[in-house]
């Protein structure tokens, strides 16, 4: 498609691929001169080596570039321009400064190689992230290595296993709710375990009369959200680490959710031996649109000894080292020290809150969760009735009665301006919404949104058919997507 | 606190529209006995002031002299400004996974042009959305040929990055699959004689990186054309991208046998900073008939239901989201904001300025063994040809070198990376690397550091 014949839009609602832009000869760099001899490449390498032309890549210049991308960017929804309700995301607000200050030069430009006497700055912001990190999960050691939540899954049932082996039997299952992430039991079974589900009850909690009859000591591990998926406290927890505990087995926490519990009680304390925490949701690391995130791994003094290699240790004369000797570590899980970048922007985020903001950040995060379900309760069906801590589902169970279904009602909600909520998880709530404010909203934000939904639920009632094909104020409308996966197009090419 | 709207007088109204009293009773679903009841013992609340401080601060006592010369996986190269100036865009950055597409068609749209590049550059068929860095992408790599071939035996070139060969045993402990190393010959590409007599039926695939970890380059086809006699893949692992700008692709030769089946790698190299190890991105690209086998988030190109152009997240039924334990790979968030800045890079470079800058890499990497050879008693290493890296090895036994400096700014006696760590067999040698950010003076300068 030509400029000119998708004359019909400004090219800001109509840009075009990259690989259709451009023209021979234009440029957006520069090199400093080469000072140093000019040779012929063919002098230095077989010409075998050397590629020919590269097919397709097309050559702009620097405004091309800039518009391209801005154009592009406007397509995008995002934080900064209003609610982000997705439960189990934690879209909060991404402070400024986080920005700037992993931005400064002796961050952006630090090389993990140097010499430990070169990268003290580095690594004392990775240590006192890990000390944090303790405090707030109530754990004992920290691994900042995994790059996302499910990185920092695959690690800690890596060190589970390790653990189980040195004690002579690796065991053979992990239990997982039925509630859970699909990258927990996808985790799980790249650590080589069978996966086996474990049933929620009528509260939405775990079924503990079911789980005692599956606990065995062949179960290496439970897998447990706390709060849940259903943003719901597992009120047993306390009772479940404890009979996992009497069979060998350990307790694996998913820590999506910690935006719910922080300075009100700690994972450590409630029994949890390994957890993951996701930078990018309670830490306010941003999301990039789909990374990069940043999963550190809590763990107790018992699984210490198999945390990834190396370990950061801090020297009574006052600096910080890597230490590689750790002979029953689970080995690496990423090259280098995981995403520092991202590790610069969470201690950012904690120093500016200290214990008593992280505490209000809690909540706050709860009080408007639980603001949103005292709002929609009549008009939308509670999957569960037990209290809401950060998040809140409900289902499309009374919409569905007039054929509008949980899909309709997100792609009609960006038609109101705002994002969609999570919708068709957990997968035990059939047509499901699950909805997480987060302490980043306004009253009169939630009131919107309030709003557009029980304008929503009327509309269901009244007039469907503009529910049923929403969007329609958006670029574009549904994508068919079954159409793109049957033949899939997946790059670009010439003609 | 700033970065929380609702005020106290705010707070109550809700709590009394809700009917409650207080938020303590909203965490009434806690036990009390779990309930800590005591603030968290946290380094006090900084101001933003003292914030920017305290990071200045840190930030200062790391070094970050580009003379280091150092590379071994993480590379120096310009950075444009575009690429930050882009990328801060809130639009981009605080976005959401594209989910919903109707709504992020600009993260979309950026995601398949980057898959495109990364095919165009390796010479492949299709590439994914990215990967967490080239480490773990080496390890799905490695994953997915598994799947693909039923086999569980890989051969594994010693020159791969040591730390992506650990992350690729830390997966692979538990799936049944093997590892067995292949050396180096004496002009430092791979063995070939040890890979033909390692080579059987029940090999799954060949991995060789190029440029290898210490610079030089592999005849990827040569061994693409070895694997396949033996029904093995052939995975190419590629730690520096800029190559790519010069080197003939893995995935691209006139016979069908001599292209990889998959090229993975780390394509740091394309804008992103250093940034001491993390956030970087990994690309995973392959042929079209391997498709459905491949990890993480694919983009594809769709239209709506009137029939204009867009793009979505597809095949996701390979995906933990949908499969769970029966996925391809846990994986589910890419490095979508890394990826972007690549694809801005590639933009902005264009494919002259990709050559011009691997031609500087080249001629500055020459130009700084030359000098070691004729001016020092160091031995550089390897015949075969390089890119930007390159070994030299001190005549001295290790521990009698000169010593790197012991604070920020005192310069670089000791260049580079000390490979006792990763190649014992190598005694007093460092991994050097030049790139068309080091000048010809900084350059004499190592030298003669070197020299005296």
């Amino acid at each position: 498609m030509s400029k000119q014949e998708r004359a019909a839009g400004h090219f800001s609602i109509n840009e075009s691929l990259l690989f259709e832009e451009g023209s021979p000869g234009r440029r957006a760099f520069d090199l400093s001169p080469l000072d140093v001899p000019l040779k012929q490449m063919g002098d230095l390498m077989d010409p075998e080596l050397l590629r020919g032309e590269i097919d397709g890549m097309p050559e702009l210049s620097e405004v091309d570039v800039i518009r391209h991308f801005t154009r592009l960017s406007t397509w995008n929804y995002h934080i900064d321009l209003g609610l982000y309700p997705l439960g189990s995301c934690t879209m909060k607000y991404n402070p400024k400064i986080n920005e700037r200050v992993a931005r400064l030069e002796g961050f952006a430009f630090a090389h993990p190689y140097l010499p430990a006497q070169m990268i003290q700055g580095a690594l004392e912001v990775q240590k006192t992230l890990e000390d944090c990190l303790a405090e707030i999960s109530g754990m004992d050691a920290i691994t900042l290595q995994p790059a996302a939540g499910a990185h920092g899954e695959l690690t800690g049932i890596l060190m589970v296993r390790a653990y189980h082996e040195s004690r002579g039997n690796p065991r053979r299952s992990i239990l997982i709710p039925d509630s859970a992430h699909g990258t927990n039991p996808a985790s799980a079974a790249i650590a080589g375990y069978v996966v086996e589900s474990v049933p929620s009850n009528k509260r939405g909690t775990i079924d503990i009369g079911a789980l005692q009859k599956i606990v065995n000591h062949e179960v290496a591990a439970i897998m447990i959200t706390n709060p849940n998926t259903l943003g719901i406290f597992e009120s047993e927890i306390a009772e479940i680490t404890e009979l996992l505990h009497r069979q060998g087995a350990l307790v694996y926490m998913d820590g999506a959710n910690l935006n719910a519990l922080m300075g009100m009680t700690r994972p450590g304390d409630f029994g949890i031996d390994v957890l993951h925490i996701n930078l990018h949701k309670t830490f306010t690391t941003p999301h990039g649109g789909g990374g990069p995130g940043a999963g550190p791994v809590a763990v107790k003094k018992v699984l210490e000894p198999f945390l990834p290699y190396p370990v950061i240790e801090s020297k009574t004369d006052g600096t910080y080292s890597f230490n590689y000797d750790r002979p029953h570590s689970i080995g690496r899980i990423k090259a280098y020290n995981g995403q520092f970048g991202m590790h610069v922007r969470a201690l950012c985020y904690i120093l500016a809150n200290g214990a008593e903001g992280l505490k209000e950040v809690s909540e706050v995060a709860v009080l408007n969760a639980n603001y949103i379900r005292s709002k929609l309760k009549s008009a939308y069906a509670l999957a569960y009735d037990s209290a809401s801590l950060h998040e809140v589902v409900f289902s499309d169970r009374l919409q569905a009665r007039k054929d509008v279904h949980v899909w309709d009602i997100a792609k009609r909600l960006m038609d109101y301006g705002f994002h969609p909520p999570t919708v068709s998880f957990p997968l035990i709530v059939p047509g499901a919404i699950m909805i997480e404010p987060t302490e980043s909203e306004s009253r009169q934000e939630l009131d919107a949104f309030v709003q557009a939904m029980l304008a929503i639920d009327t509309e269901a009632e009244q007039n469907p058919e503009i529910v049923k094909s929403a969007p329609h104020t958006t670029r574009v409308g549904r994508i068919d997507e079954a159409a793109a996966a049957r033949k899939p197009i997946l790059r670009w090419r010439a003609g | 606190m700033r970065y929380i709207p609702n005020s106290q007088a705010d707070r109550q109204q809700m709590l009394a529209e809700i009917g409650v009293d207080s938020t303590e009773q909203l965490f009434a679903g806690i036990p009390e006995k779990l309930r800590l009841r005591r603030l968290l013992d946290l380094p006090k609340a900084l101001s933003e002031s003292e914030l920017l401080e305290y990071f200045r601060k840190r930030a200062s006592k790391n070094e970050i002299e580009p003379a280091a010369f150092i590379g071994a996986g993480i590379y120096r190269h310009y950075i444009p400004i575009v690429i930050d100036a882009l990328i801060s865009r809130s639009e981009f950055y605080t976005a959401y996974t594209p989910y919903q597409a109707e709504i992020a068609q600009g993260t979309l749209q950026a995601i398949f042009e980057f898959q495109t590049y990364i095919a165009q550059l390796t010479g492949m068929e299709v590439a994914n959305a990215s990967l967490y860095d080239g480490s773990t992408g080496l390890a799905e790599a490695i994953l997915m040929a598994q799947r693909v071939t039923r086999k569980n035996k890989f051969l594994v070139a010693r020159s791969v990055h040591p730390e992506y060969r650990a992350v690729v045993d830390t997966y692979a402990k538990n799936l049944g699959i093997q590892i067995e190393l292949i050396g180096y010959a004496p002009d430092g590409r791979l063995n070939l004689e040890q890979l033909a007599s390692k080579l059987d039926s029940n090999t799954a695939a060949v991995v060789v990186q190029s440029p290898n970890f210490f610079g030089t380059i592999e005849r990827t086809h040569d061994v693409a054309e070895m694997a396949h006699k033996h029904d093995a893949m052939s995975i190419t692992n590629v730690c520096e991208a800029i190559s790519l700008g010069i080197l003939k692709p893995a995935g691209e030769d006139q016979s069908e046998k001599r292209r990889a089946d998959i090229v993975v790698g780390e394509a740091q190299s394309f804008g992103i900073p250093p940034s001491f190890g993390g956030p970087h991105v990994g690309f995973l690209a392959t042929r079209e008939k391997y498709v459905r086998q491949m990890p993480g988030r694919l983009v594809g190109m769709g239209k709506d239901f009137s029939g204009r152009r867009g793009f979505v997240l597809t095949l996701s039924t390979r995906e933990q989201h949908i499969r769970r334990e029966k996925a391809t790979s846990n994986i589910c968030t890419n490095q979508s904001l890394c990826a972007l800045m690549a694809t801005i890079y590639l933009a902005v470079v264009g494919p002259k300025g990709l050559r011009e800058i691997c031609e500087h890499n080249v001629f500055k990497t020459d130009y700084a063994v030359t000098q070691i050879r004729e001016r020092t008693k160091f031995r550089v290493l390897f015949s075969a040809p390089r890119f930007n890296e390159f070994v030299i090895q001190n005549p001295l036994p290790l521990g009698e070198g000169r010593r790197a400096p012991s604070a920020p700014g005192e310069g670089f006696s000791s260049p580079g990376l000390p490979l006792w760590r990763f190649y014992p067999e190598l005694g007093n040698a460092r991994l050097l690397c030049v790139t068309e950010i080091n000048s010809r003076e900084q350059i004499d300068r190592m030298v003669q550091g070197l020299a005296s």
